[in-house]
């Protein structure tokens, strides 16, 4: 197994069942998702010797189907990051664009994926970090509807946004693995049962994967389009007219709301992060740092010496974003954002069957380009945390790739539990 | 929006990394600082958006509470950098 692009962080291989729809299977797991027996770091140096005494309900399933996982991969420290730089276990690289980020934070998953040295992977995607890795790397990505699938034993970042999600070279290889980990957990209260929502044969994805797209319409939300690099929107384009030449149809449509979506998202997810990371005192789990004496000040050094520099950053603003006499002014006002969100796609979404926008606005940055300025890096995620604000299913498939030869991404946005329509919509493309 | 008013201190950094515990260096004080006047500014647009009434169907969902298998104490102490006597050991009360 290549480890030439520093894809994986643990390559211990654990055996699934002996057969099942993932028999022969090789599904690698991202690091944040605990594998009884085998060390999950979440990327950080907080964890490095972390072994958990349970399986993911995910993991579970995926072995039950049969799937080999033979490794836990590479990620931005506890989800938080773009391009998976800052993982304490060094960068990953895009190996269809080397020099380049392969996107995060899931992005040692879309890497071992597209290098071909996992069939398939898990990522999770809390504002856009199965689809952003997905779309810099060339393979599809899928982030589920809030609730479709467990996060039961996946280490919390921000759990109103979060949700575990497939990479795979296909759509249909995509649709398989969903089918396997979806559906409701007894352990996990915000699962629910898509068959509730749409009747028999709700999770029949990898069915759905049949490229028929004639009659279908979609609608696109030029704010999306309007701050993109122009070598993205021409590639997204021509994948639009594809669509079109196999009997699609589209509209634009004016969401004015998603200007406001990368704060609402980043205020949204730095509160959640700082009270979700409070956990991580060096006394159950994690780095003690071996010091005595008063406890706050003991755990402050463990964390100072734990914690990498983005996720130090993430807690102390969504510390400062729920303090109070800012309360109202962060964290409310993103409540509101989050809402308005909510309510305007889910409108846009009665007139059109799925959303378009290219995944990422800009093509794969150079590796280290985007790390000294952080707020650059939070832009690049303006097309896919909307989708994490209003808990809806998207998808991402290659559209093509730039004159230089980098990968580009086609985002595909559908209703809640509406999974079969993106999944068939993207199977036209890949 | 006035430059000055949103300028953040190092005294409040320093106030939000203790609510936080977390210890910080002189350094990643004067960074986050930097940082964070940048970040906080940008953050304020969200003045702009208008109160929206969220009309969200939530249900509590609950099951009954039953004796269910558990990890065995050896187990839940078994990544603990420290325990003693079958429990977890943190620092001493000073």
């Amino acid at each position: 197994m290549s480890t030439e692009y520093n894809g994986y962080i643990t390559t211990e291989r654990i055996d699934g069942a002996s057969d099942g729809p993932l028999a022969g299977k090789t599904v690698a797991v991202k690091d944040n998702i605990s594998t009884e027996g085998v060390r999950t770091t979440c990327g950080s140096a907080m964890l490095d010797d972390y072994v958990p005494p349970f399986d993911a309900t995910v993991v579970e399933r995926i072995k039950e189907a049969g799937a080999t996982i033979p490794g836990k991969t590479n990620m931005d420290e506890f989800g938080m990051g773009t391009t998976t730089e800052t993982s304490a276990f060094g960068p990953t690289e895009n190996p269809v664009a080397e020099g380049h980020v392969p996107g995060g934070s899931s992005g040692g998953s879309a890497a071992v994926v597209a290098a071909g040295d996992a069939d398939m992977a898990l990522g999770t995607d809390t504002g856009g970090s199965v689809r952003a890795p997905a779309a810099f790397c060339g393979v599809v990505g899928i982030k589920p509807t809030y609730g479709l699938v467990s996060r039961y034993g996946v280490v919390a970042y921000a759990n109103s946004l979060e949700q575990v999600g497939p990479i795979a070279p296909t759509v249909e290889d995509a649709a398989e693995l969903l089918e396997v980990i979806a559906g409701p957990d007894e352990r996990d209260a915000t699962t629910r049962d898509a068959t509730e929502e749409r009747g028999e044969g709700a999770y029949d994805y990898a069915a759905a994967a049949d490229g028929d797209v004639d009659g279908l319409d979609i609608g696109i939300p030029m704010e999306l389009l309007d701050g993109a690099d122009e070598r993205v929107t021409d590639v997204f384009w021509d994948a639009i007219d594809e669509l079109e030449s196999r009997g699609a149809s589209y509209h634009e449509v004016d969401l004015e709301c998603l200007r406001y979506a990368v704060e609402a998202y980043y205020v949204t997810a730095m509160s959640e992060a700082s009270s979700n990371l409070a956990r991580f005192d060096g006394v159950r789990y994690g780095q003690s740092g071996g010091y005595d004496g008063n406890w706050n000040e003991t755990f402050a050094r463990a964390r100072e010496e734990g914690f990498g520099e983005e996720v130090k950053s993430r807690i102390l603003l969504g510390t400062y974003a729920l303090s109070a006499g800012y309360h109202d002014k962060y964290y409310k006002k993103a409540q509101d954002a989050r809402a308005w969100i909510k309510r305007d796609i889910n409108d846009a979404l009665e007139g059109a069957d799925v959303l378009a926008s290219p995944t990422m606005p800009v093509p794969p940055m150079e590796m280290g380009e985007s790390l000294s300025d952080p707020l650059t890096m939070y832009l690049a995620d303006a097309n896919t945390t909307p989708v994490n604000l209003a808990n809806l299913p998207a998808i991402s498939v290659p559209a093509g790739e730039t004159d230089g030869g980098l990968p580009v991404g086609l985002q595909l946005v559908g209703p809640a539990f509406g999974e079969k329509a993106i999944i068939r919509a993207g199977s036209a493309l890949a | 929006m006035s430059d000055t008013e949103n300028v953040v201190e190092p005294e409040e950094v320093r106030h939000v990394a203790d609510l936080a515990r977390i210890d910080l260096d002189d350094e990643e004080v004067d960074r986050f600082t930097e940082q964070f006047a940048d970040i906080l500014e940008y953050f304020e647009t969200l003045d702009e958006v208008p109160e929206v009434d969220e009309e969200e169907e939530l249900a509590n969902v609950m099951r009954p509470d039953e004796v269910r298998d558990s990890l065995s104490q050896a187990e839940a102490l078994d990544n603990a950098p420290e325990s003693e006597d079958g429990y977890f050991k943190g620092p001493n009360v000073s």
